[in-house]
């Protein structure tokens, strides 16, 4: 009877031993899987391919919001875009921006003008539009 | 930190963009939509004001300044009319804007953070390329599209011979700039790339006609979108990417509903040369029969006494400046009990949705102007058709002539109205230089004369 026990503790452990090395292979591996998904996340932050992504969604949501417009508000889609176009002023900003003065700081300024006068010039004249559309009269 | 600051404020900003021009999709929901893209233009540019690159902040605002009281002078002061002229410099502005500021990150890179080891990577070179090159090509096509729409340049096509041959080589040229810039990267050869692309904007445009300006400017404004794009990729701003993928995205479809207004294809509208005073054989109407031509008393009797009319404007309405005269015009016969409705045709005007804006700046509620697939079930039941300024876009030849220039492009039903009507100056044939049956039909009565002096004419005879 107590033989049997003392071999059934031996095997018993025998398996606990077995299980330990397992979950410590399997914990080395889950690390050695987790460094691996560091190392892809580095680079999937490649800012070209970053790019490209934002960019292929933004041209599905451009599809399928720009179908909705109605042919109607055709005018003020072209100008809104105009205006929100000018945000190329977010480059022209930083170049015009540093404390030393030098060509590009130049260019700049003439490019924060220019995209200036599209934000302004675009959102007023579509706001003028838009109010014109109205369903009753005055 | 900042530029945690900096790119969340930049998603912010680009959802408001979007849901801007989600707005657009009903007159009810526009003007917040617009209201929302502002506030979200308001974010990004105070975001940019926050980064380190900002040192000194005279020439930034101040040229915020500037630009903002130059477009605000502008938008303010336009004519609605010259709306179309309006798009088309904001489009080169953006070309030029984007040049700018290509030429800013070639002079500059450092201040982008784009990376200079040995020179700039080739990836960087070929964006600002892009960017450089679609700017300016947009930048000149625009200038010169706002040129024939203001009249400063004979609005028909400019053709030349052996135009195509030069438009090529022009084109190879700048090319071949482009690629030798994406390999060696030097000034001489951006700025070379640019002069190129900006010859080339110049020549592509003038031979395209005034009617084809809707397509026109359409295609100038996504090439606007995806200079700005591409001016994205060159400083790692996603919002730039995203904005001109939406503007550049939206106009791309623009352009192909105007195509397919005008049953042509993108290349034939922009190798150009169509509706010239050259083209095609103009039948002799003489002998088409004779014309019923009536005065504004006639007019005004049938428009009285009929049930149901339907207006369609086109750009001879807009030319006369005659919206508003029609409109009270429209009044007077809704007054006598008279249901109208206006018919939109999509390639009505000088540029998308040009028509629907003017009726809009005469008052006219937006809910009684239908587009075309709409109306044209109405028109058998309609008493009458009442055409002014507007020609092709109502041949019924499109639709049963296989041999007409025209044969294939929705046009609008009229001659399905019990009766129709023509305010024309004279018999000339429309932009096709196409003849239209119609004005020969029994059931048809020109108005000869000029549109906005006919309805003036028509209001005097109806008091």
């Amino acid at each position: 009877m107590a033989e049997t026990l003392d071999r059934d503790a031996a095997a018993l452990a025998d398996r606990a031993g077995e299980l330990a090395s397992e979950a410590q292979r399997l914990a080395a591996e889950a690390a050695d899987l987790a460094n691996r998904a560091a190392q892809s996340d580095a680079s999937a932050t490649d800012p070209v391919l970053f790019g490209l992504t934002v960019f292929a969604l933004a041209c599905f949501v451009g599809y399928y919001v720009v179908w909705k417009v109605t042919p109607a508000l055709h005018a003020p889609l072209m100008s809104v875009a105009n205006a929100i176009s000018g945000v190329v002023v977010l480059g022209a900003m930083i170049a015009a921006g540093p404390a030393i003065f030098g060509v590009s700081k130049l260019l700049g300024f003439v490019a924060v003008v220019v995209a200036s006068v599209n934000i302004f010039g675009g959102f007023i004249i579509t706001q003028r539009m838009l109010q014109m559309f109205r369903k009753k009269d005055g | 930190m900042e530029a945690s600051i900096a790119s969340f404020a930049y998603l912010v900003a680009a959802i408001c963009f979007i849901l801007g021009i989600r707005g657009l999709a009903s007159p009810e929901t526009a003007r917040q939509g617009n209201w929302i893209a502002i506030a979200g233009m308001a974010i990004a540019i105070g975001a940019t004001l926050l980064r380190p690159q900002i040192a000194t902040f005279e020439l930034v605002l101040g040229g915020i300044v500037i630009g903002g009281a130059i477009g605000t002078v502008i938008a303010l002061r336009v004519k609605i009319t010259d709306l179309p002229q309006l798009v088309a410099i904001f489009n080169s502005l953006v070309g030029l804007a984007a040049v700018l500021i290509a030429a800013a990150a070639l002079e500059s890179p450092s201040l982008y953070g784009i990376p200079i080891s040995g020179g700039l990577a080739t990836h960087s070179l070929v964006e600002i390329m892009a960017s450089t090159a679609i700017g300016a090509v947009t930048f000149t096509g625009s200038v010169v599209a706002f040129a024939k729409l203001q009249g400063l340049m004979r609005s028909a096509p400019i053709t030349f011979t052996g135009q195509r041959a030069v438009n090529a080589f022009v084109g190879l040229i700048v090319l071949m700039a482009a690629l030798a810039f994406a390999g060696w990267g030097t000034a001489g050869l951006f700025w070379a790339l640019a002069l190129a692309a900006l010859v080339w904007g110049v020549l592509v445009v003038i031979p395209i006609g005034g009617a084809d300006m809707p397509v026109v400017i359409s295609v100038l404004n996504s090439a606007s979108g995806w200079a700005s794009c591409g001016i994205g990729f060159t400083l790692d701003n996603p919002l730039m990417i995203i904005t001109g993928a939406l503007v550049g995205a939206s106009g791309a479809i623009l352009s192909y509903i105007m195509c397919r207004g005008m049953n042509r294809s993108l290349a034939h509208v922009l190798l150009g040369g169509f509706g010239g005073e050259t083209e095609g054989p103009v039948a002799d109407a003489a002998d088409r029969g004779p014309v019923k031509a009536g005065n504004a008393d006639d007019a005004a009797f049938m428009l009285r006494n009929a049930g149901s009319a339907v207006i369609v404007p086109g750009y001879g309405m807009a030319v006369a400046q005659a919206q508003h005269a029609l409109r009270e015009m429209v009044d007077l016969l809704e007054g006598e009990g008279v249901r109208v409705r206006y018919a939109i045709h999509p390639v009505a005007g000088r540029m998308p949705g040009h028509m629907n804006v003017l009726l809009a700046e005469a008052n006219v509620p937006y809910d009684k102007v239908v587009e075309m697939e709409a109306i044209n079930r109405d028109f058998p039941s309609t008493d009458v058709a009442f055409v002014i300024g507007a020609n092709d876009i109502t041949n019924p030849s499109a639709r049963n002539d296989a041999s007409s220039p025209i044969y294939g492009m929705p046009v609008l039903e009229v001659d399905r109205a019990r009766m129709v009507m023509f305010v024309k100056r004279s018999m000339a044939s429309g932009y096709a230089g196409v003849d239209n049956p119609l004005f020969f039909n029994e059931n048809t009565m020109m108005l000869f004369g000029d549109a906005k002096a006919m309805c003036e004419g028509i209001i005097k005879s109806l008091e």
